[in-house]
């Protein structure tokens, strides 16, 4: 029998980037916050000093900061015809389990999603007739537009230390920038990171070919740097364990040394870990929730945390689980096309080659988590006429470094042994002389791309694990092989001595690891017919009830989703604090 | 181990044979201790935790096989590759630490993943037992009895999917398990048993743990850096 506690104001379902903001800034306007995260507490200085962190095989190969596959999975298929079966250990994504969540390993890179996402639908249908779009593809819009978010994406920037340069300032085109993104306020808080070899060779042969180079943004402070709310950054050691690695320098943007101490330091504040949430519980008149269900970890304990508003701001895939699990919302059914929980599943394609370069040393180990240039020619830029290509999103396309550790990288051409003497001298000569471009290409949501709960397998806690059904279709495929083609062209106008040529993704596996970038399930829209939560992720069936993640997105772009998270993260605490306190109730009418 | 050398585990098989075989004991215990004083020999507190006779005779062969000795670096066992595996093996990982163990359970399609009822060392030692079944068949003898030659024919019909278990073991799943844990062993810090003296490190010039370059990157853009790699034991 669970435990009754005392009401509090809010509570906030696990403590990362958006678990973070809310409660930093739901603290300081006078709410008491308690937030329940299923991660154990880590300490910057502990846990990340030089030389324990400095370990391959422990934080990536073992997933020392991730969740936990034996207690809590998810089932997975690629279309509905097949049995799904669980993912018994991760490698496509890696949700964190630790308070800071997937931010402590994140690598940082910070990017404005723009209104061609925003508006994806009523944009494409306007230039290219509403036949383009085809029948299966459910993208629609969002429901916000950039020029809303802008003052929060800044805001987000400023918090996570973003290095990077400006390419459009209130609409004055800046050299050095990304000549496409949407107009922005100011300029990065940081100047960008010194660029690698690989990053310099890059941007030359991509201005060859007549595109537009920029340093990719990132959160990793490039010198020294003091937030706006006073937090401290170190300056970026381009170390080369990033991805997947707390850091040990503070230079990267993470809620560990940002909000969070900001938030324990609030005596409004209460942080419980091992607190695992099992269900959000609905009020008795059914368009508000009272509270969650947890278990302490610790001891199998049960109680209930009632509170005046809910907050997920668990891992994306989580609070679409969560949902699911509290019965909050009609589940998708992607036969009928009815409900919404569940809806539009999206991940990330993508297409790589390396190069190999005799007589050059790249250093792969000098890196930091956002070395690389970038180009968005294919992506933000809609002077590129997808009409002739046949495809709805884009991908951006980049050179350089991240994370590049001899347990999982070492590049030989393609046809080298894998083992015994021409294989490690392959594996000596080229180590440090081979670099890679690779894209990120966006996935629009598709009718039978979707989450429901699996019928057979269930957790540690006894429920049903949530059923991941997802493939590429015909579009990631078009997108793939232009993107490929691409990288290719460029790559053999770099003249390598050896080309690994990119490929296309064709199905989607749940090995190797491809992207942290899981989002939809629970998405912001316009109306409650075709959405879960309204513009301010305020779910449509209980007004103080939000739920905040990438598990918002409509559909997902090529972009890394976490500077859309961390601003919509902030935008959701301004209407909180400013608007659903003072007159609790639906912040948009149904 | 060659085929006609009188290995480890050939004296321990005699040694532990007891009754009849007890008066041999006594003089072979001086080889014994012969053999342990061998300069060449690797420290005196290694030893196996997971692996049993047969299964180190294995990962032995297979070590050295795949990572031979050159003028690039020492052969696999005295990197310490095999010592590297019995410990991944007899440790969480290879008692299936985090890894979903609930049934019910199907062979899948390759895009989902791991699907085997089996911890990883319970998979290592029916893969290993498999592999030697099938070497018995075709050459007559174990894997590490074999010539070079046949263990390379071995590696390739296991690595290709050419050779096929009997008894419904997915050699797929054994041959990227064996091939990752190597890898491992030859790539990870010392700490874990293998990569010892930094051999891999060294061999692709991995400056390992100290990593504080934020100079470096202009420094030495485009030109080598000088690396003499250090281990967490080396910062500890």
């Amino acid at each position: 029998m669970a435990t009754k506690l005392k009401e509090v104001d809010a509570v906030i379902v696990g403590l990362g980037w958006t678990g973070g903001i809310l409660a930093k800034e739901l603290t300081e306007a006078g709410l008491k916050v308690v937030a329940l995260e299923r991660g154990a507490m880590r300490s910057p200085e502990k846990d990340f000093a030089v030389p324990i962190v400095r370990d391959e095989l422990r934080f990536v190969v073992r997933h020392d900061l991730m969740q936990n596959t034996a207690r809590d999975t998810l089932t997975i298929r690629n279309n509905p015809s097949q049995d799904a079966l669980p993912m018994r250990r991760l490698g496509s994504f890696l949700p964190g389990e630790v308070v800071g969540g997937s931010a402590v390993h994140w690598s940082g890179h910070t990017w404005r999603w723009t209104d061609m996402e925003f508006k994806v639908r009523s944009m494409y249908e306007e230039r290219y007739g509403k036949n383009f779009i085809p029948a299966d593809m459910t993208v629609q819009d969002w429901g916000i537009t950039y020029a809303e978010l802008e003052p929060y994406y800044d805001k987000f920037e400023c918090t996570a230390a973003v290095s990077g340069k400006a390419g459009n300032i209130n609409g004055e085109i800046l050299p050095g920038g990304n000549p496409f993104e949407a107009p922005r306020a100011r300029e990065y808080p940081l100047p960008p990171l010194t660029p690698i070899l690989a990053s310099e060779m890059f941007t030359q042969a991509a201005k060859n070919n007549g595109y537009h180079p920029f340093p990719r943004p990132a959160a990793n402070a490039s010198r020294a740097y003091t937030n706006p709310d006073g937090s401290k950054f170190g300056a970026c050691q381009y170390c080369g364990y990033c991805q997947r690695f707390g850091c040990e320098a503070n230079a990267k943007g993470s809620p560990l040394t940002t909000v969070i101490p900001i938030a324990m330091r609030n005596p409004n504040f209460e942080l419980r870990t091992y607190s695992w949430v099992t269900k959000v519980l609905k009020a008795s008149d059914g368009k508000r929730v009272s509270g969650v269900a947890y278990t302490n970890l610790l001891n199998g304990e049960e109680f209930e945390q009632p509170a005046g508003v809910v907050l997920l701001c668990a891992y994306a895939i989580n609070n679409v689980h969560l949902m699911l699990l509290s019965g909050i919302g009609e589940p998708y059914d992607p036969v009928a096309q009815k409900g919404v929980i569940g809806k539009n599943y999206c991940y990330q394609t993508g297409a790589g080659a390396t190069l190999f370069f005799e007589g050059r040393h790249f250093n792969p180990f000098m890196s930091a988590g956002g070395s690389n240039a970038t180009i968005d020619d294919f992506n933000i830029n809609w002077d590129f006429d997808r009409g002739q290509h046949g495809f709805v999103g884009g991908y951006n396309v980049a050179g350089g470094f991240n994370t590049a550790l001899p347990i999982g990288y070492r590049p030989v051409p393609r046809g080298t042994p894998q083992w015994g003497k021409a294989w490690k001298a392959a594996t000596a000569k080229w180590y440090q002389t081979a670099m890679n471009i690779s894209a990120s290409g966006s996935v629009m949501a598709n009718r039978y791309n979707y989450y429901d709960l699996d019928p057979t397998y269930r957790n540690a806690f006894g429920q049903p694990l949530m059923r991941m059904t997802f493939d590429y279709k015909e579009n990631e495929h078009k997108i793939g092989q232009h993107a490929a083609q691409v990288i290719n062209d460029i790559a053999k106008s770099m003249n390598p001595t050896r080309l690994n040529e990119a490929t296309v993704r064709t199905r989607w596996t749940v090995v190797p690891y491809q992207s942290t970038h899981n989002t939809g399930g629970t998405i912001m829209g316009a109306n409650p017919r075709d959405s879960a939560l309204n513009k301010y992720l305020q779910s449509w069936d209980c007004h103080n009830l939000f739920v905040v993640g990438a598990n918002v997105f409509p559909h997902n772009a090529s972009y890394n989703p976490t500077g859309p998270v961390g601003a919509l993260a902030y935008w959701t605490a301004d209407a909180v604090k400013n608007r659903y306190l003072k007159d609790p109730g639906p912040l948009v009418p149904a | 181990m060659t085929d006609q050398g009188f290995g480890r585990r050939d004296f321990l098989k005699t040694a532990v044979a007891g009754g009849a075989a007890a008066a041999a004991t006594a003089t072979a215990i001086p080889a014994a201790s012969t053999q342990a004083q061998q300069p060449a020999a690797p420290p005196a507190a290694e030893g196996y935790e997971f692996l049993n006779l047969d299964e180190a005779a294995f990962v032995e062969a297979l070590v050295d096989h795949m990572v031979p000795a050159d003028e690039l670096t020492p052969k696999g066992t005295e990197i310490g590759i095999n010592i590297y595996i019995d410990r991944a093996l007899a440790g969480a990982w290879g008692k299936g630490e985090r890894l979903y163990m609930q049934g019910p359970w199907q062979v899948g399609v390759p895009s989902q993943g791991y699907q085997l009822p089996l911890t990883p060392a319970q998979l290592y030692r029916a893969g290993i037992a498999a592999t030697n079944a099938h070497c018995r068949r075709t050459y007559g003898k174990v894997f590490d009895r074999l010539d070079e030659k046949q263990r390379e024919e071995v590696l390739i019909g296991l690595s290709t999917g050419k050779v096929s278990f009997d008894n419904g073991l997915p050699v797929r799943v054994f041959w990227t398990t064996i091939y990752q844990t190597v890898m491992e062993g030859m790539f990870s810090d010392p700490i874990y048993g293998g990569n010892r003296d930094k051999a891999g490190w060294r061999l692709i010039g991995f400056p390992g743990v100290i990593a504080v370059h934020r100079e470096n990157v202009e420094k030495y853009r485009d030109k080598p850096f000088p690396a003499d790699p250090l281990s967490i034991a080396d910062m500890s």
